[in-house]
């Protein structure tokens, strides 16, 4: 399973490992894991509180997996995205790319990572003192996705 | 044609979801989203500003010209903000 939805607990170490696991072509595993901070927009909050379009994220985010195969030499990918309540210190996301080669696996989990901020309908709203508020979309998250067709477009 | 809303829509609109009748004159997701704003003050509220909404159909991205004619599902929600 390339692509999960859970409202468990992320463990990193053990999506990085099944994909190396009984293989010997595997070079580089690069794992990034999003992490829920104890404040946002400079105030502390108690937890985020993320919600899904079942279906849809699960299919967009496996789109972004094909096409991040089409365009570096992959060995495996993994994503699991955490939805719920999570608090800070909590892993929100993981994305686990293995090839045989460094530039691959790191380039691949960026790219991964830009478009899933952007592209996966997933909504954050944080929780701070009883009351509760939407997370505004950031222009940077839309700058660092669009940099990747261009250089698509260069290539 | 089941609509269903996300996030802030969601909770402005009052519901996840609906079954609806459209009239012949709703084409696009643009002409959806200003239909909408005509059903009441919640739905005015939710769409007052058509710009910030994101629109799929049958689970795919699409963007405001999008023809919803034969969509099972139109789903409108605020810019995604996950990872």
């Amino acid at each position: 399973m390339q692509v999960a939805i859970t409202h468990a607990p992320i463990d990193p170490a053990a999506e990085a490992a099944d994909l190396a696991r009984g293989r010997t072509d595997v070079g580089a595993l690069v794992t990034f894991s999003g992490i829920c901070r104890g404040d946002e927009a400079g105030a502390s909050i108690a937890a985020l509180t993320l919600e899904h379009y079942p279906g849809m994220a699960e299919a967009e985010i496996a789109r972004h997996v094909t096409e991040a195969e089409g365009r570096w030499p992959l060995l495996g990918v993994r994503v699991v995205h955490r939805v719920g309540r999570i608090v800070p210190g909590e892993i929100i996301v993981v994305v686990a790319v293995a090839s045989a080669h460094r530039q691959a696996a790191f380039a691949a989990a960026e790219f991964l990572m830009d478009y899933l901020k952007t592209h996966a309908p997933f909504w954050k709203q944080v929780e701070r003192a009883g009351k509760s508020d939407w997370v505004d979309a950031r222009a940077g998250d839309d700058a660092a996705a669009a940099r990747w067709e261009t250089k698509r477009a260069a290539e | 044609m089941k609509l269903v809303y996300f996030a802030w829509i969601r909770e402005r609109v009052g519901k996840p979801e609906e079954e609806i009748a459209l009239p012949a004159s709703v084409v696009t997701v643009g002409e959806l989203i200003e239909w909408l704003k005509g059903r009441g003050e919640e739905y005015a509220h939710a769409f007052d500003n058509p710009k910030v909404v994101r629109a799929a159909i049958d689970k795919v991205h699409a963007r405001a010209e999008a023809k919803i004619a034969g969509a099972r599902e139109v789903a409108l929600f605020p810019p995604m903000t996950g990872g």
